[in-house]
């Protein structure tokens, strides 16, 4: 154990030495990804926000980031390293880092950091934000609905959490309310990102006779399958125009630059505080890519008329009336869904058939 | 011409040597990668080998991580290492890992919020059983139905991987987690938690127990019967009938031993570094370790020294990500070399390289 103190002191002189930030450096943002930035996906959309960082703030800010880090006991150690690297401020950007940010924000207090679609904020230094995504599933429920010839249409579930949730109840609500007759059918993946997973998920929902595809998972591979079988898709996270006019029809992308130029220089100039923030898409957080010629002229105003109400913030896509999957009465007629309900949604609207693994 | 002739006994200084220049061959290799990427060769390698061990701005935190990351692996491919010499092939142990997760979160829930100190004995206790339980599945069923244990063990892992979705959405759920999936947080409550057992060595239980498995394998190994069992029934199944060997009996205790020890790291883990059962708890140890038992070529002290180079490679390589902006999959490539050459330079172990004079036909 004669090693002991020289582990400790060596410690110590680590921590240290990565905490002064010297006028002249740049400020350091370190970012986790979750996947790979040539996920043209999730990840994709946070890369493309952290060049836009620096695009904004030229040689005064420096980026660095790890990418596929495992959600676990890894990203601790790679928060850390990030830190001890001289990252004065960190971007963990998917839900399963809530709680190695938290316990690495507990022994660095003076760095900064932002957690994605989490809920922890256990220091002072820990702040989180998330999207409103259930607003732009509604233009997509709105525009399967009208398209789809099966009245099946089929969703890639990533996990079973709120936030995805959210987002097959606001599609299959307003794919009902243009179509009485439409069905969801929902495949779980248990992954944000595989694309052989999502690749067999997409066929699976092809052959149980659906001929649209709407996803929660970040690859492009279920748009590849889509243009197969000849059948429609939406962009995920990112735009996937690559897949425009067909099978990609319209997409729901994840606009996070405006979040993350804002917040940069909030911690640069020390006017960054503790905050919560869920943005959809009146504050541009959500966006939704070109709606192509492939969608019926019609049906293009109509959902055009819905972006632009969701934009200007006069209709909340969970209005009432709306019963849960079991027939109970959840929202009156004209009331609206209040956030926490939403934050914590653990249940189907009526009408989608089966069940929320459990 | 060049050719290859069996050697009686491997060269004994090649099992040492192989090794050194497989590393050296690596550096070589993967330099040359790194240069073709546009990236300084040297600094890169300095920071995957060098600076977590020695750099002051790292070598704090990376050292006792070392040890986090390595001991799962160790502990693992130790229990593997026992079977695989007996030709005894546990390929699910990263199934047995997620379920003696599952069965040690459980019972340490069970009790919550209890600080009883049996508490986490307990959990050790049923995380051990449930990696046993779920060994000894492909094990009788090999003994009893002759069902190949590759494939049953192995398809048993997706299994599991079920059975850890099923919980951490439903009956392990926290219920104070707003609708989110994942369990309570097992290392954050005293009773239930896999605490450092010095401060600053990333030195846990977990990290105890591979290095005991380490010296107990090396003493069953060596100086036990049942050593002497598992080395004949690998070398030579028929003489080992002969001499009295009950196979089913073999089969059970290895398979028994790895799914112990593969049950006891995920309890570790879960109620250590991972904090909690969350649907991407495992992260592939079980089957890492795979690779750390051949690396080591199942031998006990060669298996701890695998571990901690494959753990090495790992936080280096993240570190090189970080400081040099290397991608991610030229990190995998580099690791994948490394396997590479210590696997071929094997070939100097076994054979004899000899220049043949060709004969005029």
């Amino acid at each position: 154990m004669k090693l002991l103190p020289k582990f400790l002191t060596s410690a110590a002189l680590a921590v240290g030495l990565a905490m002064p930030a010297f006028a002249q450096d740049p400020f350091k943002v370190g970012f986790i990804y979750v996947g790979t930035p040539g996920d043209y996906g999730w990840t994709y959309e946070h890369d493309q926000a952290r060049l836009a960082v620096e695009a904004t703030y030229g040689d005064a800010v420096e980026t660095v980031y790890l990418e596929s880090v495992p959600e676990g006991a890894d990203a601790e150690r790679s928060i850390t390293q990030m830190i001890l690297g001289g990252a004065d401020m960190i971007f963990t950007t998917s839900f399963g880092y809530g709680e190695a940010t938290n316990a690495v924000a507990a022994r660095f207090p003076d760095v900064y950091f932002e957690h994605a679609t989490g809920y922890m904020r256990e220091h002072a230094n820990v702040s989180t934000y998330n999207a409103r995504f259930y607003e732009g599933r509604a233009v997509l429920g709105h525009i399967a609905g009208q398209m789809t010839e099966s009245n099946i249409i089929g969703y890639i579930g990533s996990y079973p959490i709120p936030e995805v949730i959210q987002g097959i109840n606001s599609a299959f609500l307003h794919a009902r309310a243009v179509n009485p007759d439409v069905e969801f059918r929902v495949v779980w993946a248990y992954t944000w990102f595989d694309p052989a997973i999502e690749a067999d998920a997409a066929q699976a929902l092809i052959d149980a006779g659906a001929d649209v595809i709407m996803q929660h998972t970040d690859s492009t591979a279920p748009q590849t399958v889509a243009q197969e079988a000849g059948i429609i898709s939406f962009g995920q996270a990112s735009d996937m125009i690559q897949f425009a006019p067909r099978p990609r029809v319209a997409s729901i992308i994840d606009n996070w630059a405006p979040y993350y130029i804002r917040r940069v220089g909030e911690a640069m100039n020390g006017t960054w505080t503790q905050s919560d923030i869920w943005e959809g898409m009146p504050e541009g957080m959500v966006v939704i890519g070109e709606l192509t010629e492939a969608i019926p002229a019609e049906v293009r105003a109509s959902a055009q008329e819905m972006i632009d109400a969701l934009k200007a913030g006069t209709y909340h896509p969970f209005t009432g009336p709306i019963n849960k999957q079991d027939g109970s009465p959840w929202l009156a007629a004209g009331e609206v869904a209040d956030d926490g309900t939403l934050l914590g949604m653990n249940f189907y609207v009526e009408g989608i058939t089966g069940d929320i693994p459990n | 011409m060049i050719a290859l002739e069996k050697r009686p006994q491997p060269a004994r200084g090649w099992v040492i040597g192989a090794p050194l220049l497989a590393v050296v061959l690596t550096m070589i290799a993967g330099g040359i990668m790194f240069a073709a990427l546009g990236k300084d060769p040297v600094g890169a390698i300095r920071i995957i080998f060098w600076d977590p061990l020695f750099s002051e701005q790292f070598s704090g935190y990376s050292r006792p991580q070392l040890l986090v990351k390595a001991g799962p692996l160790i502990l693992i491919a130790i229990g593997l290492s026992l079977g695989f010499r007996a030709g005894i092939w546990n390929i699910g142990a990263e199934g047995q890992y997620i379920v003696g997760a599952l069965c040690g979160a459980a019972f340490g829930l069970a009790f919550w919020p209890s600080t009883h100190p049996l508490i986490f004995p307990g959990m050790v206790l049923a995380g051990l059983l449930g990696g046993v339980l779920w060994a000894m599945i492909p094990a009788l069923l090999r003994v009893y139905a002759r069902t190949n244990e590759i494939l049953v063990s192995l398809l048993l892992v997706y299994v599991a991987e079920a059975m850890l979705a099923s919980a951490a959405t439903g009956w392990l759920r926290n219920p104070e987690g707003a609708g989110f999936p994942g369990s309570r947080n097992l290392a954050r409550h005293a009773g239930t938690d896999n605490p450092e057992l010095i401060a600053g060595t990333g030195m846990h239980w977990g990290v105890l127990a591979a290095f005991v498995a380490v010296i107990m394998a090396y003493v069953i190994m060596t100086r036990h019967v049942l050593g002497y069992q598992i080395r004949l029934a690998g070398q030579a199944p028929r003489a080992a009938r002969f001499g009295g060997v009950n196979a089913g009996r073999l089969v059970i205790l290895c398979m028994g031993v790895s799914g112990a020890l593969a049950g006891m790291a995920g309890l570790f883990e879960v109620a250590g570094p991972a904090g909690r059962i969350s649907i991407d708890f495992n992260v592939g140890y079980g089957f890492t370790a795979i690779i750390v038992a051949f690396l080591g070529r199942l031998n006990p002290i060669g298996i701890l020294l695998a571990g901690l180079l494959l753990a090495l490679t790992f936080i280096g390589g993240e570190l090189a990500q970080l400081m040099l902006g290397i991608p991610a999959p030229a990190i995998q490539a580099f690791q994948g070399m490394l396997l590479f050459f210590l696997l071929a330079l094997d070939v100097l172990a076994n054979y004899r390289v000899k220049l043949k004079r060709r004969v005029a036909a």
